[in-house]
């Protein structure tokens, strides 16, 4: 589903974000991705959605080389894709309702169907009652559901989160990861950026550690739980 | 991982049947979904949508207010026309017997309706009637005005350079002392109604561009502060045509709004002109009443309010959506 092969990018005045990154995330998988704030990880998810491109190497997303892709062709990109905000993005002048029938509208689909996904995407993140609701009214984790609820409705086959609980307690943390994992069950590849090493620890999926820009390891989250790798960044992320 | 992709195709087939008449179906609603919520974004900022729409407003009643006066000025002077004539003054030794078959030959012409004869003393009762001056006319010893003969043209020939050529004719008539076109004044005032209308049209193009810089401008301040919202957008895979589309339909709305605003400005200038117009014509004794906006005219006003909405629009999201990328 995501193939890096030594890719490598370089920001216009020399930074260099990531340098042969190699990774390939097969269908129906579900990875961590985690490093300090800077060490690359936003610039990897940048690269998959066609935000930013590589400046070596190839990006092949669903078969899809993403080098050389027309830029005409990146909404039908990132339709694939399902991306859930840290900052939620969602768009406060409308209700919940159609901030989560906005992809369907935009690939054009019939009314009825619309109201069907939107309902059911909100039945799965439990917000079924708030579909008149304006997002602003609803609390911060009830807002990513939405967020997530707007990702999941065109069932995209991958599925990327960029700090979806940077703002949210424990509990609700558990509750979003949780959301994730269920969407994994059914076939969708997930992809989350997270430095919440307690959260992640407890589960069990691949993990992606970037380092200034390289990948330093590609493990298990299980592994964490060894205290030597938690002294090395564990412990040391949480207090950044 | 079996079960997905069977899940997956299951979906793609229920899409693909169900789709191709539905996609164009949702098109449409699509399309006439943003028409109507952008009109009713509109109307959530009713002020700064008024204000934007009387800017154009005015811009569009001033050609098409004076393009309305000048269609009823020429309206008015070809009335004048049709009654083309030409005073052919003889000479005064000229007989009575003479002009009487002078007539008889002009009359046998080509493009001469009619030829009607004023002789000398009618000349001078008729003056003496409409002039003021009867008891001045007395007073001189004889009649000093010469008989004329009033040439009325065939509807075909009254046209001024066929008149020119008549007038030309007959001049070289032995008899005939001075011929004078009495079209010459609404001959003037048509070359005047020409200048007048390319003026207008000048006008039109310079305000045309006004319209264009207001929409633009205020498409651009629109795209600008929903910059999040088309950013969020583009983030979830709308195309350009998609983003483009609410800003076109503002556009549109503008216009119309404006070409409507300008139709009623000039149908009040009108009323209000038409009760002092009327009475200027009823102390010429003149049928003559102030023509509203034709049909033509309230489409043509319609029409180019709409085409400058858009257009104005294209290039504000032409130049400004570009420049919006997810960073």
């Amino acid at each position: 589903m995501i193939k890096f092969d030594n890719v490598s990018k370089r920001y216009p005045g020399g930074h260099e974000a990531l340098s042969g990154v190699s990774f390939h995330l097969k269908a129906g998988e579900m990875a961590f991705l985690t490093g300090h704030s800077g060490a690359g990880k936003s610039s990897l998810l940048k690269l998959i959605a066609c935000i930013e491109r590589a400046s070596r190497g190839n990006v092949v997303i669903d078969g899809q080389n993403l080098t050389r892709l027309k830029s005409r062709h990146i909404p039908a990109l990132r339709r694939k894709i399902g991306v859930v905000f840290q900052s939620h993005n969602l768009l406060y002048d409308r209700t919940v309702f159609d901030n989560v029938a906005l992809p369907l509208i935009i690939a054009g689909y019939h009314q009825s169907e619309v109201g069907r996904r939107v309902r059911a995407a909100l039945d799965k993140v439990g917000l079924l009652g708030k579909e008149r609701v304006m997002p602003i009214t609803l609390s911060g984790g009830e807002q990513q559901r939405v967020g997530i609820a707007r990702a999941v409705v065109n069932r995209p086959p991958l599925l990327l989160a960029d700090e979806p609980t940077g703002n949210l307690d424990p509990e609700l943390s558990r509750e979003i990861m949780g959301l994730f994992e269920q969407f994994n069950q059914v076939g969708v590849s997930v992809l989350v950026a997270t430095h919440d090493h307690d959260l992640i620890s407890r589960l069990d999926h691949r993990l992606l550690t970037v380092k200034q820009g390289k990948l330093e390891r590609d493990g298990r989250t299980a592994e964490m739980r060894d205290s030597s790798l938690r002294g090395n960044d564990g412990s040391v992320e949480r207090f950044s | 991982m079996n079960q997905t992709k069977i899940k997956n195709t299951d979906t793609e087939n229920r899409q693909r049947a169900g789709k191709p008449r539905g996609r164009v179906n949702a098109y449409f609603t699509h399309h006439l979904w943003v028409l109507v919520s952008s009109l009713g974004s509109l109307w959530r900022t009713p002020l700064a949508t008024l204000m934007t729409a009387a800017v154009i407003g005015i811009a569009l009643a001033l050609p098409a207010g004076l393009h309305v006066l000048l269609q009823n000025v020429q309206q008015l002077s070809s009335g004048w026309e049709g009654t083309a004539q030409m005073s052919l003054f003889l000479k005064s030794g000229v007989s009575e017997k003479r002009i009487h078959s002078l007539a008889d030959t002009l009359r046998g012409w080509e493009g001469v309706a009619e030829v009607r004869y004023i002789s000398r003393e009618q000349a001078l009762a008729e003056f003496r009637e409409q002039s003021g001056f009867g008891d001045a006319l007395n007073s001189l010893d004889e009649n000093p005005l010469p008989a004329v003969l009033v040439l009325f043209p065939t509807a075909e020939a009254a046209a001024p350079a066929q008149m020119e050529l008549l007038l030309g004719k007959v001049q070289d008539l032995e008899s005939v002392d001075l011929a004078q076109l009495d079209l010459e004044w609404v001959r003037r005032l048509s070359g005047i109604i020409e200048v007048g209308k390319r003026g207008v049209l000048l006008l039109g193009g310079l305000l045309a561009l006004a319209i264009l810089l207001v929409v633009g401008n205020t498409i651009r301040l629109t795209i600008l502060s929903r910059r999040q919202e088309i950013i969020v957008t583009k983030l979830i895979g709308a195309t350009n045509a998609f983003i483009r589309r609410p800003f076109l339909y503002t556009g549109f709305w503008y216009g119309l709004m404006g070409a409507v605003l300008a139709w009623l400005l000039v149908a009040i200038l009108l009323g209000l002109l038409s009760d002092p117009v009327n009475r200027l014509s009823f102390l010429y004794n003149s049928e003559f009443s102030l023509g509203g906006l034709g049909l033509d005219t309230v489409v043509i006003l319609l029409g180019s309010g709409i085409v400058l909405g858009l257009l104005g629009s294209w290039l504000a999201v032409g130049k400004h959506l570009q420049a919006i990328e997810p960073t």
